[in-house]
C-alpha cells in the first residue's frame, strides 16, 4: 500500500463549472468504449439511413431466415429484418438512458441541495428517500408501467423514479461536507443570499460526482428498459427496442439463438461502454477514488 | 446495546410506512379511474363496481388509506383479480423456489466474490487485480438474461450437461435440485459477484494499509492468516453492508432469471401479474419484497454489534 502515500499534490486552481480533464489519462479501454458508444449513437441518429429494411414491416414469407446478403443478421418470427430492428432499437435505449440521467439529476439536485441545507427538511426528505430505495427498482417500474400503460414516456418515468433517491443522497453528502468549508462560511458571513451561495459555491462541487453518477444512471436505465421490455412491461411491443427483440426471440431460442444473442451483444457493449466511461470520468475527476476502486 | 437495537427497529417503521404510502398513492395518483385501470379495457360495469367496493374507492382518501393499512396489518393484502385467490396465498405458494434459489445464489456469491476481492487487494495493481476488476465491470454490464441464455447455450444445449429449464424442489433430493438450480443461481449471482468483489477489494485495500497488518506481517505470521484473520475480519462490516443493499439487485434479478429458466417462483408470479395487469398482486409483491429488504438490512445492522466488538452503542 505504498501507493496511497505518494498522492499527487494538485495545484490550487479556482474551480470552474466544468472540471478540467487530464486527457492523457484516458486509457485504451476508455478509447475503445468511446468509439463503440459513438457508433451506437450514430446508429440511433441515422437509423433510417443505416437500416436496410423497414423495422416493423412483417413478411410472413421470410420468417426466421438465416443471415444472408438480403438480411444481414437474418429475420425474426414475423419476417422482420433483425439488423434493421437492432439499429432502430438504439434509439429507444439512448433516449431512455440519457433521459433518465437528465431528469433524475434535474429533480435530485435541488432536493439534495435543500436536504443538505435545512435540517428539518433533511429528516423528512431522507425518510422518504429511504422508503423509495427499499422498493426494488424493477418492481417499482413494473408497478408504474402496469398502472399507467406501456409507452416510452411511462417507461422513462418508471425508470427515473428509483434513481432520484441516489442523486439526492449524493448531492446531500457533497453539500454536508462543502458547507463546512471556510469559503462557504465566508460567503454566508459576507451576506450572500442563499440561492447565490448554493449556485456559486455548492452546485460546482456537486458537478464532478454528478457527471459520474449520471453515466451510471444512464447505463442502469438502459439495462432496466431492456429488462422491462423483456418481461413485457416496456415500450409497446410494436416498437423495435433491444429488450422487445429478445423478448420475442425467447420462444425461438433453441431454434434461432441469434435473435437473443445479437441484441444482447449490442446491449451489453452499449452498457459496458457507458460504465467504462463512467469509471474513467470518476478516475479523472476524483483521483482519490481510483485507489479504492470505488463503489457504485 | 438494547437501546440501539430498539432504535434501529423503530427506524425501520417509517421506511415501511413510506413504502406503503407510495404504493397506496401510486394507484390513486395515476390519471384515470383506478377501478378502470385495474379492471382493464374489457371490464363490465358490474366488475368496475365490485372493484370500487373492494378498494373502498367511494370513501375519502384518508379513510381509504387508514382502512387499507389496517387490512395490511391484519395480513390482508387483497385478492388477485385474475385467480380471485388472496395475494398472501399466491405469494406463499411461490416462496419455496425463490428462497432456495436466493440462498444458493448468496452462497455462490460469497464463496466466489470474497476470495476474488481478497486476491485483487492482496496483489493490488497486478494482472489478478485487473482481471477481477474487468470481470466486475462485465458483471455489471451484461444483462442478467443475456448471461442466462449464454449459460443455457453452453452448458445445457452444447455440452448437454444440465437440463435447460425448470425447477425441482430440494425435498426431492439435493442432486436433482442442484442440477436445475445451479445455472439460474450462477446467472443471478453474476451482478452480485461483481458488486461484492469490488466492495471486498476496496474494504481490504483500506484494511491492508493499517498498522496491525504490518505488525502481523512483521512478526512473521503466515500471509494467509494475516489476510483472512487480521484483514478480512476487519473488512467484514462494509462487505456485509453491501450484501444487504445488493439484495435489492437480486430481487430484480430473480424476476428475470425465473422467467428465463421457467422457475415457478415469485419472479414468475410477477411476470404473470404484469401480463394480466393484476395490480393487487404487484402491490403485494412490492410490499412483501420491500419488507424483506428492510428486514435483511435491519438484521445486518444488528449483526455489526456481534461481528465487530469495537462497535459499542
Amino acid at each position: 500500500m505504498a501507493t496511497s502515500v505518494e498522492r499527487r499534490v494538485e495545484p490550487v486552481v479556482r474551480r470552474r463549472f466544468l472540471p478540467t480533464i487530464d486527457v492523457q489519462g484516458i486509457g485504451f479501454a476508455a478509447t475503445l468504449a468511446s468509439i463503440c458508444l459513438l457508433i451506437i449513437i450514430l446508429m440511433g441518429i441515422f437509423a433510417p439511413l443505416i437500416a436496410t429494411h423497414d423495422p416493423i414491416l412483417m413478411d410472413p414469407t421470410q420468417r426466421l431466415k438465416p443471415a444472408s446478403n438480403a438480411f444481414l443478421l437474418g429475420t425474426d418470427a414475423y419476417g422482420r429484418d433483425l439488423f434493421s430492428r437492432i439499429v432502430y432499437g438504439a434509439r429507444i435505449s439512448l433516449i431512455v438512458g440519457v433521459g433518465a440521467a437528465i431528469i433524475s439529476v434535474a429533480i435530485g439536485l435541488p432536493l439534495g441541495l435543500l436536504a443538505g441545507f435545512f435540517r428539518i427538511l433533511d429528516a423528512i426528505l431522507m425518510r422518504i428517500m429511504d422508503g423509495l430505495m427499499a422498493i426494488p427498482s424493477i418492481l417499482l417500474a413494473i408497478a408504474v408501467v402496469s398502472l399507467a400503460g406501456a409507452s416510452l414516456w411511462t417507461v422513462l418515468v418508471a425508470i427515473t423514479i428509483p434513481e432520484i433517491p441516489r442523486v439526492v443522497r449524493l448531492v446531500r453528502s457533497v453539500v454536508l461536507s462543502a458547507r463546512e468549508e471556510p469559503y462557504v462560511e465566508a460567503a454566508i458571513a459576507v451576506g450572500s443570499s442563499l440561492p447565490k451561495v448554493m449556485w456559486r459555491h455548492l452546485v460546482p462541487n456537486t458537478l464532478a460526482p454528478l457527471i459520474v453518477q449520471g453515466t451510471y444512471i444512464c447505463a442502469s436505465a438502459i439495462l432496466i428498459e431492456a429488462i422491462l421490455s423483456f418481461l413485457g412491461a416496456g415500450v409497446g411491443t410494436e416498437t423495435p427496442s433491444w429488450g422487445n427483440i429478445m423478448s420475442e426471440g425467447r420462444v425461438y431460442f433453441q431454434l434461432k439463438p441469434s435473435l437473443i444473442f445479437w441484441p444482447g451483444l449490442v446491449l451489453s457493449i452499449c452498457i459496458l461502454s457507458i460504465n467504462l466511461l463512467g469509471d474513467t470520468a470518476r478516475d479523472l475527476l476524483d483521483p482519490r477514488l481510483k485507489q479504492r476502486g470505488g463503489e457504485k | 446495546m438494547f437501546g440501539y437495537f430498539l432504535r434501529r427497529i423503530l427506524a425501520a417503521i417509517p421506511v415501511m410506512a413510506v413504502v406503503a404510502l407510495f404504493v397506496f398513492l401510486l394507484l390513486r395518483l395515476t390519471p384515470g379511474d383506478p377501478a378502470a385501470i385495474i379492471a382493464g379495457d374489457m371490464a363490465t360495469p358490474e366488475q368496475l363496481e365490485r372493484i370500487r367496493v373492494t378498494l373502498g374507492l367511494h370513501q375519502p382518501i384518508h379513510v381509504q388509506f387508514i382502512t387499507w393499512v389496517q387490512r395490511l396489518l391484519s395480513g390482508d393484502f387483497g385478492v388477485s383479480l385474475l385467480s380471485n385467490k388472496p395475494v398472501t396465498t399466491l405469494i406463499s405458494q411461490r416462496l419455496e423456489p425463490t428462497i432456495s434459489l436466493a440462498l444458493l445464489t448468496i452462497f455462490l456469491t460469497i464463496i466466489i466474490s470474497v476470495p476474488m476481492g481478497v486476491l485483487a487487494a492482496w496483489r493490488h495493481g497486478s494482472w489478478i487485480d485487473n482481471m477481477v476488476m474487468s470481470a466486475s465491470v462485465l458483471g455489471f454490464s451484461i444483462p442478467v438474461f443475456v448471461i442466462g441464455y449464454i449459460l443455457i447455450q453452453i452448458f445445457a444445449l452444447n455440452l448437454g450437461l444440465l437440463p435447460v429449464q425448470g425447477f425441482t424442489s430440494i425435498s426431492k433430493g439435493v442432486v436433482p435440485f442442484l442440477e436445475r438450480a445451479i445455472l439460474p443461481a450462477l446467472t443471478l449471482a453474476s451482478i452480485y459477484i461483481a458488486l461484492i468483489a469490488r466492495m471486498t477489494r476496496a474494504a481490504m485495500l483500506d484494511v491492508l494499509g493499517e498498522d496491525y497488518v504490518r505488525t502481523a506481517r512483521a512478526k512473521g505470521l503466515d500471509e494467509k492468516i494475516v489476510l483472512f484473520r487480521h484483514a478480512l475480519r476487519n473488512a467484514a462490516v462494509p462487505i456485509l453492508t453491501v450484501i444487504g443493499t445488493g439484495f435489492a439487485l437480486m430481487i430484480s434479478g430473480v424476476v428475470v432469471t425465473e422467467s428465463v429458466f421457467n422457475i415457478p417462483g415469485l419472479g414468475r408470479l410477477t411476470v404473470d401479474a404484469i401480463l394480466a395487469r393484476d395490480y393487487p398482486v404487484i402491490q403485494g409483491l412490492i410490499l412483501f419484497t420491500s419488507g424483506i429488504y428492510v428486514l435483511i438490512n435491519l438484521l445486518i445492522d444488528l449483526s455489526y454489534a456481534f461481528l465487530d466488538p469495537r462497535i459499542r452503542y
